[in-house]
């Protein structure tokens, strides 16, 4: 499936993640910014590309803002992005 | 007996901070918020949110409701389509009126769902229909008082002190007791002035509230504190069923303690105190 415009969805409160998804032609790539990005940020990168795969989603730049989240957040904040992406502008 | 709700605590649906602590807060009840704490342009990620933190996660110390969308707004149906998939124990129904109870009625129903309802009134209407808005569904266990809708629809400004809402506390505290059914009083909304906390916890359950919805967790404890008998009334309570049993034993239809005659209420407001004790684990503890 493709997005059909760039979408956002979370915030930047603490446990939270902002997720941005602009779609693109060129594969899925992911930019990480998190408060423990040493320890966990492979993880965080592992549930949002399993989210996007899930839903088919394939060409797409994700830029995610985390503020520790936990993988279901991450999860549905991913979820909602798409959803609101695939909506017509 | 069912169980026991002294507190509900508001969780807002779309803050995974507040969602992942809800069960440590040790309210009673935890209500998750997707009406008025998710604003319009949220709802959609507060639903999937819900979703996914309570398919996760494992709440064993709280009876977990959700406070869905106004009956007449397109995200009541999105609400419960989400719902439908989720294994909850309760639905707090805003607005409540008597169509708004008959269809989510219906619709548990025919999705055979065992969830119950708890209707939130806080319209003058609802007031007023509150004996036919209790009966008109089986999974219906109380209300809940929203006062500050209320005074809204009422026209007159909310206070501490409540005068402005007697009336409907009175009304809506008689007819759950006449149907058998559980009432919550209004959130008290300045957290800071934990006197006017107590006070007002103090008020509703002299008027025969059965607990109390909460906006803050730093209340929980104080209204847990009221609500909960005390030793003395626990020592009272077991007097009395002892006394209870004696007389029966003897063969004696009445019987009295301190010198007062002790009829059925006391006996049955004396079972009852004993039931919640031992419910809430007190008795024992406040002996330690």
């Amino acid at each position: 499936m493709k997005l059909k415009r760039p979408s956002k969805a979370g915030t930047y409160e603490s446990n939270d993640v902002y997720i941005m998804l602009f779609p693109v032609d060129d594969g899925i790539k992911i930019e990480l910014e998190s408060v423990v990005y040493e320890l966990f940020g492979d993880t965080i990168k592992n549930v949002i590309l399993t989210t996007l795969h899930e839903n088919n989603i394939e060409n797409v730049h994700v830029k995610a803002i985390d503020k520790g989240a936990l993988d279901f957040t991450i999860k549905a904040r991913v979820l909602t992005a798409i959803k609101r992406g695939l909506v017509n502008g | 007996m069912d169980r026991i709700r002294r507190t509900l605590l508001f969780i807002p649906g779309n803050n995974p901070a507040m969602l992942q602590s809800a069960d440590v807060f040790e309210a009673d009840s935890v209500i998750i918020d997707l009406e008025d704490a998710v604003s319009i342009n949220e709802k959609d990620s507060a639903r999937i949110l819900v979703r996914e933190v309570l398919n996760n996660l494992e709440f064993k110390n709280s009876e977990i409701i959700i406070r869905i969308n106004p009956f007449d707004t397109e995200d009541y149906r999105l609400d419960l389509d989400v719902i439908m998939d989720l294994n909850i124990d309760t639905i707090l129904l805003p607005k409540a009126s008597i169509e708004s109870i008959r269809d989510l009625d219906k619709v548990l129903k025919e999705n055979n769902k065992d969830i119950k309802i708890l209707v939130l009134i806080e319209t003058a209407l609802g007031v007023e229909n509150i004996m036919n808005i209790l009966s008109h569904s089986d999974r219906c266990v109380g209300l809940m008082l929203g006062g500050e809708d209320l005074c809204v629809d009422l026209g007159c400004k909310r206070t501490k002190e409540g005068t402005e809402i007697l009336y409907a506390r009175g009304r809506l505290v008689n007819a759950a007791k006449a149907l058998n059914k559980i009432v919550i009083d209004t959130p008290f909304t300045d957290v800071n002035d934990e006197e006017g906390l107590i006070t007002d916890t103090k008020f509703a359950k002299q008027l025969g509230f059965n607990g109390k919805a909460v906006i803050n967790p730093r209340q929980i404890q104080f209204i847990h504190n009221v609500f909960n008998p005390s030793l003395e009334e626990i020592r009272h309570a077991e007097r009395v069923i002892s006394a209870k049993l004696s007389a029966e034993a003897d063969g004696k239809g009445v019987f009295s303690i301190d010198g007062k005659m002790v009829d059925l209420p006391i006996i049955k407001r004396a079972e009852k105190v004993l039931l919640i004790a031992k419910k809430l684990g007190l008795g024992e503890s406040y002996e330690d």
